[in-house]
């Protein structure tokens, strides 16, 4: 297809897709608020040292966690290390081509890193084995399969649940193995404006029309630990309180019904 | 945000560390045409920030398959000097200037008029020369007035302040120390027409009325900043006019000479 009957079909689908916004309805039938169903298969990657495969509609992503010896920061020697990277593979998307991180894939994976890393998930703490020496390093890696929106929840469920099944793998240095020390559960909740509308969990047809996109993360005691703006669009201030409030109010239902906490 | 704090960052009398008040912001000087070359350019000192943006564009977008045949692309690059910071920075973009990159890049894109200018790019080079906290708000700041300088139609000149949480405190515009041990960081930009938001990251702890009031108090603060570019633009294109004007006024009192002298 060439470029410019792109452009229309974009057009068109951007028109129609603002027409039934304002009447209250999506393209697929949710509710502005509805997320689409989620399917979480954990230690899908029993050679991992935490995993996770998750179903977010159509999107799905395989998120694993490694936990390796290294050394600490020198700014930070009592203090493990979180490291966090994402890779959109071609198999995901006609549109993704392999190479090295490009700016979507870094700025997904810093995102994702920061509602996990400023929630304080990890007792970072605990993962010391010899202080100033030797620590444990949390490896997120973001897998990308199949993409039809909302890459960043997506992972972000992917990213927790296989902390929360991690092990660290003490055995290795001689202790015990043991469950990765978590403190708090951050839920991250993205939205997507269209025409004036906004909208939980876009799918990939919402998110190539939408104009502006943030996403908010929350912890259990409703306060907010990370957000990004996304997108060349602008918000309004109270669409963003709008944004904020959803975020908690999703966070809470997430907390109990997703991870069972 | 994530290191633990020894230094006291708000003293007895409810002063910060470099002596401001809470809804204090650092000295700001913006200078518009700094650069030779570029199409627009701009200079922002920022408290102990020293950010250059040069603006290029619109031209012909290369390489030819970034082109999009309705509207401009907007570049826009991030960079640290290696010696902006107290140490070393490795040279070249890394993940966190890639991702400033691109949030400023839609940030400014949502006041250009781009679809005047299909097929073309316009690129910002954003280049911090001293860093000290506060630079991607600084340099959309500059960005903008730099685009502003280079011609481009815009809706309006964006704009942006951050604000944080230093000690339990909100406060305004956080510097190196309030950044490195403060407890939130939430940087904003806006249209200042219509007050919409079209940057904002947030990352530490805030309770949603801590937030509502960072964003107030970044939104007063933008406002106020986008006074400073305008003023900064009016000092650049104000002068050669004024001396024309002056140059008329000469050759009229001369014309007048030759009338009283027939």
């Amino acid at each position: 297809m060439s470029r410019s009957s792109d452009e229309i079909v974009y057009g068109l689908k951007r028109d129609y897709l603002e027409k039934i916004s304002s009447g209250g309805n999506r393209i697929d039938g949710r509710k502005f608020d509805e997320y689409r169903e989620i399917k979480i298969t954990t230690n899908f990657v029993t050679r991992a040292e935490g995993s996770a495969d998750v179903r977010l509609g159509n999107t799905r992503v395989l998120v694993g966690v490694k936990i390796e010896q290294g050394e600490p920061f020198p700014d930070t020697p009592n203090s493990g290390i979180l490291t966090t990277n994402a890779e959109l593979i071609p198999m995901a998307s006609p549109t993704f081509e392999s190479g090295p991180p490009n700016e979507d894939s870094i700025e997904l994976a810093r995102v994702v890193d920061r509602a996990i890393r400023e929630s304080k998930m990890i007792d970072l703490d605990k993962l010391v084995i010899t202080p100033g020496e030797k620590v444990w390093v949390v490896f997120i890696d973001i897998h990308v399969l199949d993409y039809d929106g909302n890459l960043i929840d997506a992972s972000t469920i992917g990213a927790v649940s296989a902390l929360l099944e991690a092990k660290v793998p003490a055995s290795k240095v001689g202790q015990e193995d043991f469950q990765l020390p978590i403190n708090h559960i951050p839920v991250m909740v993205t939205m997507a404006k269209i025409g004036s509308n906004i909208m939980v969990d876009p799918s990939l047809e919402e998110e190539e029309v939408a104009t502006a996109r943030i996403s908010v993360a929350t912890d259990e005691n409703g306060d907010l630990v990370a957000m990004q703006k996304g997108l060349s669009g602008s918000l309004t201030v109270e669409e963003i309180f709008k944004a904020v409030d959803t975020s908690i109010e999703i966070g809470k239902d997430f907390r109990k019904r997703v991870f069972g906490r | 945000m994530s290191m633990v704090s020894n230094i006291k960052l708000i003293d007895e009398n409810g002063l910060r560390i470099d002596g401001r008040k809470f809804n204090e912001l650092r000295p700001i000087k913006i200078e518009v045409g700094v650069l030779n070359r570029a199409d627009g350019s701009a200079y922002i000192e920022w408290g102990g920030n020293k950010i250059i943006v040069a603006v290029y564009g619109p031209r012909e977008a290369f390489p030819k398959h970034t082109q999009n045949p309705s509207r401009a692309i907007v570049n826009a690059r991030y960079n640290m000097a290696a010696f902006s910071v107290d140490e070393r920075k490795r040279p070249g973009p890394d993940r966190r200037a890639i991702e400033i990159s691109k949030i400023i890049g839609e940030a400014l894109e949502s006041a250009i008029f781009v679809e005047q200018y299909p097929r073309t790019s316009i690129d910002v080079y954003i280049e911090v020369l001293q860093a000290d906290a506060g630079t991607r708000i600084a340099g959309l700041t500059a960005a903008s007035v730099a685009l502003a300088d280079a011609g481009i139609p815009m809706k309006d000149m964006i704009v942006g302040c951050a604000s944080g949480k230093v000690d339990g405190n909100i406060v305004l515009d956080l510097n190196k120390e309030e950044d490195n041990y403060g407890q939130a960081d939430v940087p904003l930009a806006i249209i200042p027409r219509t007050q919409e938001v079209v940057l904002l990251q947030m990352d530490g702890n805030l309770t949603r009325e801590e937030f509502g009031q960072a964003i107030e108090m970044s939104k007063k603060a933008a406002l106020f900043i986008s006074n400073l570019q305008k003023e900064a633009l009016l000092a650049k294109y104000s002068r050669p006019e004024e001396k024309e004007e002056v140059k008329e006024e000469e050759a009229e009192q001369e014309n007048h000479g030759d009338d009283n002298h027939e």
